[in-house]
Parts: C-alpha cells; structure tokens; sequence
C-alpha cells in the first residue's frame, strides 16, 4: 500500500526506541509550583489570585478579556507565595503564580457528564474554553477558538494529528496506545464542537501498536485511521492536511479556508477530561528522553513542575548536560534555566549529552540545493538566506518567505551547515515589522 | 546542574550527517573507475597527467586562499576534485607543464577571482579546460590509441562506420584521458547517484535530448551519445552542484538546453566536439533559469474560498 504523505521532507535518526515501549507514569506533584500565565500564543493572562490566597488543585487563577486566551488553573492545591516575574520556556522572564503545594490534591468542584457526546456543540466548546485547553502538540493555540472559525465556515474534516514526526517524541503514541477510547472520544467531541462530519486520524507507520489499538476503539466509519509514512514534519498542520485530504491551506490563510480543523492527540485525550470529567488542563503527558537522562519515559506532570524537579524525578542527568530542550529536536527551544517550568505546550523535555550537541561553522553554500528539495513549502531557502543576510526584504517576500514553516528541514540537510532557519525568522519578522509600520 | 554550562542555539538541534567534505570525497570515490580504466588504458601517462593536475590545482588552492586572507581549506576536497577532473580532461600525450598551466587557470580564474568555492559561476575545470584549447589547440587536439599510443582521429571525428559499439563502449579508442569508457564512467554515475551526490535530471537531460534531436536528425543516437565527452561530461561535470540550477524544473531545463547546444555544434560547428562550451554556456545561463524556474509554493494560487 502506498502511504499517504507530503513533498519535501527530511529522515533524521528517530531515536523512538528510548521511550516509546515504556507506559507512562504519573510524576509526583513537587513542593512548589510556578505557573505561568502565559501558556498560549497571544498576551499573559491577569492572575485572579494573590499572594497569601489558598487554592484548590484547578481551580482558575488567571484569564483575561483578550480574544485569543486561554483560561490557567492551578495544578495543586496550597498557598500562593507569590504573583512574580519567573523565567520562561520563550527566554523571557513572564508574571507568573508560585504555588506552595500542600500535598492535598484539594480539587474544586468538577461536573462531569457521563454520556459527554450528548452535549450540544456549543456546550463542548464552552468546556473546552472554561478547562483552558489549547493545542498540546507545542503550538498551544486555544482550542476553543480554533473550534470557532470566522465567517460560519464549513468545515468537512476534523484531523487528528498522530504523526508525532518528531524525533524522540513519544508521548502522542503512548497516549494512543494506552487510552485509545479517550483519544476516539475526544475526537468525536472535538468534531461535533465545530460541526465535521468526517474525522480522519493521521499516524506515522511507525507506531503499529497505536494503529492497531486505535482501530480497534474507532467503531464508526465516520472515523478513518490512516497510516502515514514516517517522514518530518509530517505532523506540520499544512502537510497533515494535504497528505489526509489532497487539499492545501491557501498561503497567508488558516486550515479552515480548506474545510479543516487540527488536533493533537493530547488535545483530544484532554478535551474528554473536560467534557466528561469536567476536570481543567492542569496536567499533560511529557517525553523526557535522550541519552542525556537517566530514565527516559513519558511522565504525566503537572504544570507548572520544573523541568530540573521533573528531571531528578527521571534519575537526573547521566553526565554532565550538552543541551536541555523543550520540545523536539528540530523545533524545540534549547534552554539555559532549568527553572522554568512545565507548560500546556511542552511536549518534551529532551536532553542531550555533550557529544550530541555538535556546534557547527558554516561553510560556503555549494548549491547542492538540498535545502530546495526538502523544503515542504517548496521555497528556495538557499535565495531567501542570500536576501535574509543582505536585508533584501522585499525580494525575500516575493520569493515567498512569509510562507516558511520554520520546520527546520533546510538546516537539517545542509552539508555546509547554514542557518537557514534563523535567516529565514529574520526575514519574517523584519517583514512583519515592515508591515506594521506601514498600516500605523 | 550548572544552569550556566548548557548551550543555548537556535533549532534545528540535530544536523544531517553529510558534509561538503564528504559529499567532494564521494565524488572522487565515484571517478575511480575512471581513473582505473583510463590508467588501463593509457597507462603511464594518466597516472603522470591526473597526478600532477591535481598537486597543482591543491597547490594553488592553498596560495589563493592565502593570499586573499582566507582560512585554508584543502580538506574540503572541492580543489581536489577540479583537479582531477581536469586532469582526465586532456589527451595522454599533453606535456606536463601545459597540465599544470591548466589546472593552475581552472583554480585561479575558474574559481578564486569570483570568491572561491560556491561563487564560481563557471565549472573551474571546463575554464581549464577551455583555456588549453584555446592556447595550446594542437596538443589538446593530439590523439593516441590506447595501450601502443598510435596517432588516430577520435571516433567522433571518424564518424560511426570506422568503430565498433563495444570499443565505445569499453573505452577502447582515441580520446581524453577519461571519456573513453562508457562502462567506467556508468559504474561511477549509478554510485553518485546512490550515493546521492549526483541529481538524476542533469544527465538524463543531457543525454535524453541529444538521443532524441539524433534520432530525428537521422544520425546514429547511440553513437552520439557513447563517442566524445558526452557521457563523462553528463555523469562529473554538468551535474556540478556549484555551477547548475537549485530548482528542479531549472535542473531539467539545464541538461535539455546543454543537449541542443550540443547537436547544434556537433552537426553544424566547426568544431567534432561541444560538450565544454555547451556546459559552459548553459552554466551562464544558471542565474536567469533559477529566476525562470521557481517551483509553485505551497498553498500559493489557492483561493480562500472557506
Ligand atoms: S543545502 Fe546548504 S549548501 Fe546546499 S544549496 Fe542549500 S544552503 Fe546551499
Ligand atoms: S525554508 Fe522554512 S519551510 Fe522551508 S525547509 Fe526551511 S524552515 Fe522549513
């Protein structure tokens, strides 16, 4: 059978293998708490609480009245010590609440619905807004709005994305195979939520065990499992929908412009928390993994743990650490501070050794014109670099530099070792700079 | 857990294994069945010419660098692969020191006026190559049959009824150090390209173009497609990286415009041979068939109709 998948593309060393044959374990809940109120794209939430207040595990301690938000709850229950600046996975430091556990796992008042998929569409969408739920794969879009789309657009698909494309990255599986119902029934609400008839489920082929499990859960055939080749990003929105769907996502638009909406698997796991449950976001499955770690496997943390608690909770480093990152290793953020916390969108915690975290000189570019041939935007990397370095902005945008998926894939395969993706950053936001001036 | 110590760059973390050292090393891994069959069938004097053309080009590399302040980077293997690629670009009898001039203008004036590697527009060993011609016509020009080096007329300029297919194909004729054998030269190719070094759609339209413009010429393809420089050229030189398109359509456009530059000076030149001046004019025409060729991007002419 011929696999479904997408043009361009690249096959880094998976390194799966570390993690994805362990079931995931619950990572006690640590002493103290930081909670940042920036867990989504879009401005920091307003903290509802202060210091000296007693909280309950969930309850809401920060929203706000902007358009795009989401709701941030606490992870435990105890005492707020403080409402503070604290460092940040973006490298900033961001106003967040501290909290000083009690041990009691206190929860607030939860409903929970025991046939959830008979709510109505808007009730599924005002759970998933109330439970702060965004897009767990690292975007952390609020799901809510992403549910919501402008102008009564049709939506024909709900995709979930299993691809997990990402190296090292086994938490989607993991939750595929060992909560298939969960998952199956997320799905079913997340679909109803905006109104598609069709779910499509996306998985790379190498995850047979959560394609087998997720099968047998699907029932319906309004549901259809397709198996994926296993090619980066493969889980990238635009790819996901063009290998499931032929359709592609109009330049400068939203998957909604093609009739399509996209979920992550931990999104659809959380949002059947919320609808049956009635239980908020205060928690998420993270890969700690690499050959940095002791114990790598998937742990349910609560957020706001900070990665070096969650790291001694894995037995701590093998040697002294290359590179600590939160997220894959193709788009993840390497960090400096291991005090800054687990959020919605930190899908791993993966640490390199110091052989890993090779440093490179770039060489002159041979135009071997690799990086054109895995672009998966079909861009030509190799002359938006060229415009990049010489602050061309006008001609970078003409050659479609705002169309750049910042997958990375250009500065994987390039045998000069380029930054490609970091000229490519530096022509985007120079051009939206650009823009905004323009407009006023 | 010393926070200070961790390295902070920005993503991708993890880099592909290949590098421009390996990727020039697997292209001399490639020319040596080359240089076996050429060293077979000429013996001494392959060695001799291969050799020296390659010190000198390394050499000269090392001063250029030097000279113009920058770091020396030999073991890039880029200078190397001039080197002998101009080296099996010459007839076996060429004196030493006219090598050596040639491979010393291939690296000089192909390569390091216009910056050195990835800048050069033009393939530094064809500029050699071009450069001999030009200057020393009649040595470069000069052709011996292989193992009792009698003076002949390459089979291009005898024409198909004077050889036999398999002498063509096995490389027992009169020619260039390399071009001779079509089998060496085959081996060599189908490993680049497994090797992924070697872009399929310069060659196939290369050759691809000058198969179909015989035919309808009413000449003998497989002839022209075996005599000459056609297949070393198609296989080590039109395929450079450096001096060809990045854009696939561009990479086609190149092999198929090289093809027709080709026939038209074959048939109609006054010259038995085109291949050097048919790469080379399609190497200034690189710039202008990457603006051409732009693929599609994704998502681009989609309309938003929700
Ligand atoms: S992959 Fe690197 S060397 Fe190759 S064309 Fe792109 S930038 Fe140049
Ligand atoms: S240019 Fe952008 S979309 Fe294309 S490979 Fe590079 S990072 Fe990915």
């Amino acid at each position: 059978m011929k696999k479904k998948t997408f043009r361009g593309g690249v096959h880094p060393e998976y390194a799966k293998d570390i993690t994805a044959e362990k079931s995931i374990q619950d990572l006690p809940a640590p002493e103290m708490i930081v909670i940042s109120l920036q867990q989504h794209i879009g401005a920091p939430v307003d903290s509802l609480v202060k210091k000296g207040d007693s909280v309950l595990m969930g309850q809401l301690i920060g929203n706000s009245s902007y358009a795009v938000s989401a709701n941030v709850h606490s992870s435990v229950s105890g005492t707020v010590v403080a409402v503070e600046p604290r460092p940040h996975i973006s490298g900033r430091s961001v106003i967040s609440v501290v909290i000083k556990n009690d041990g009691q796992d206190n929860p607030c008042e939860m409903i929970s619905h025991s046939d959830p998929i008979q709510l109505s569409p808007q009730e599924i969408k005002d759970k998933i807004k109330a439970a702060g739920i965004v897009g767990l794969g690292g975007a952390a879009f609020p799901t809510s709005i992403k549910l919501d789309p402008p102008d009564q657009a049709n939506i024909d698909y709900l995709i979930i994305n299993g691809s997990e494309c990402e190296p090292y990255l086994t938490a989607d599986d993991r939750m595929m195979v060992e909560e298939p119902a969960d998952v199956i029934l997320g799905a079913k609400l997340l679909a109803k939520g905006c109104g598609a008839e069709r779910i499509l489920i996306g998985i790379e082929e190498n995850k047979p065990e959560a394609i087998r499990n997720m099968r047998d859960h699907a029932g319906s055939n309004a549901i259809e499992i397709v198996v994926l080749d296993t090619k980066y990003p493969q889980g990238g929105e635009k790819q996901m929908i063009t290998a499931l769907t032929g359709r592609e996502v109009p330049s400068n638009g939203l998957p909604y412009q093609a009739g399509v909406i996209v979920q992550n698997v931990g999104t659809a796991l959380a949002t059947t928390q919320a609808c049956r449950d009635g239980r908020a976001l205060i928690d998420r499955v993270v890969t700690l993994t690499g050959a940095g770690i002791k114990e790598p496997r998937n742990y349910r943390i609560r957020l706001g743990t900070s990665f070096r608690v969650a790291i001694e909770a894995a037995g701590g480093f093998t040697a002294e650490p290359g590179k600590v990152i939160a997220g894959g290793p193709l788009m993840g953020s390497a960090q400096f501070d291991l005090d800054v916390p687990v959020m919605k969108g930190t899908s791993s915690i993966l640490v390199f050794t110091k052989e890993d975290s090779k440093q490179f000189d770039p060489m002159p570019c041979i135009k071997c014109a690799r990086c054109v041939d895995v672009c998966p935007a079909s861009l030509l990397p190799v002359r938006l670099e060229a415009y990049s370095m010489n602050a061309m902005w006008d001609e970078a945008l003409e050659y479609g530099a705002m169309d750049c998926i910042e997958c990375g894939c250009c500065t994987y395969i390039c045998p000069s070792k380029r930054f490609l993706l970091h000229w490519m950053r530096l022509a985007k936001n120079e051009i939206i700079v650009a823009k905004r001036r323009q407009t006023g | 857990m010393e926070n200070s110590r961790l390295i902070v760059s920005p993503s991708p973390h993890v880099r592909d294994e290949d590098t421009i050292h390996k990727i020039m090393f697997a292209v001399i891994i490639g020319l040596l069945p080359v240089l076996i069959a050429a060293t077979y069938l000429f013996g001494f004097n392959a060695i001799r010419l291969v050799v020296l053309a390659s010190i000198a080009a390394v050499v000269t590399e090392a001063l250029c660098q030097k000279i113009r302040n920058q770091p020396i980077t030999l073991w890039d293997g880029s200078a190397l692969v001039t080197g002998v690629l101009i080296g099996l670009n010459v007839p076996p009898t060429l004196p030493s020191w006219m090598m050596i001039l040639g491979s010393v203008v291939a690296i000089t004036l192909g390569k390091h006026v216009f910056g050195g590697l990835g800048y050069n527009p033009f393939n530094p060993a064809l500029v050699g190559r071009a450069f001999l011609v030009v200057s020393f016509t009649l040595p470069m020009t000069y052709w011996t049959t292989p193992f009792d080096a009698v003076t002949t007329a390459t089979p291009l300029e005898l024409g198909p009824q004077a050889v036999a297919y398999p002498d063509l194909f096995f490389g027992t004729i009169a020619g260039s150090l390399g071009e001779t054998s079509a089998f060496a030269i085959l081996i060599g190719g189908i490993y680049l390209f497994y090797r992924g070094v070697l872009d399929y759609r310069i060659p196939l339209g290369y050759l691809g173009t000058v198969l179909v413009l015989t035919t309808i010429l009413g000449l003998d393809p497989l002839f022209h497609l075996l005599a000459g420089s056609l297949l070393f050229a198609a296989v080590y030189m039109a395929s450079d990286m450096v001096t060809t398109p990045v854009t696939p359509v561009g990479r086609w456009a190149f092999g198929i415009g090289a093809g027709i530059i080709l026939v038209v000076i074959r048939i109609w030149g006054s010259l038995p041979e085109g291949v050097t001046y048919s790469i080379l004019l399609m190497n200034a025409a690189t710039p202008l068939i990457n603006r051409w060729t732009r693929p599609r991007i994704y998502g681009q002419g989609v309309s938003k109709n929700a």
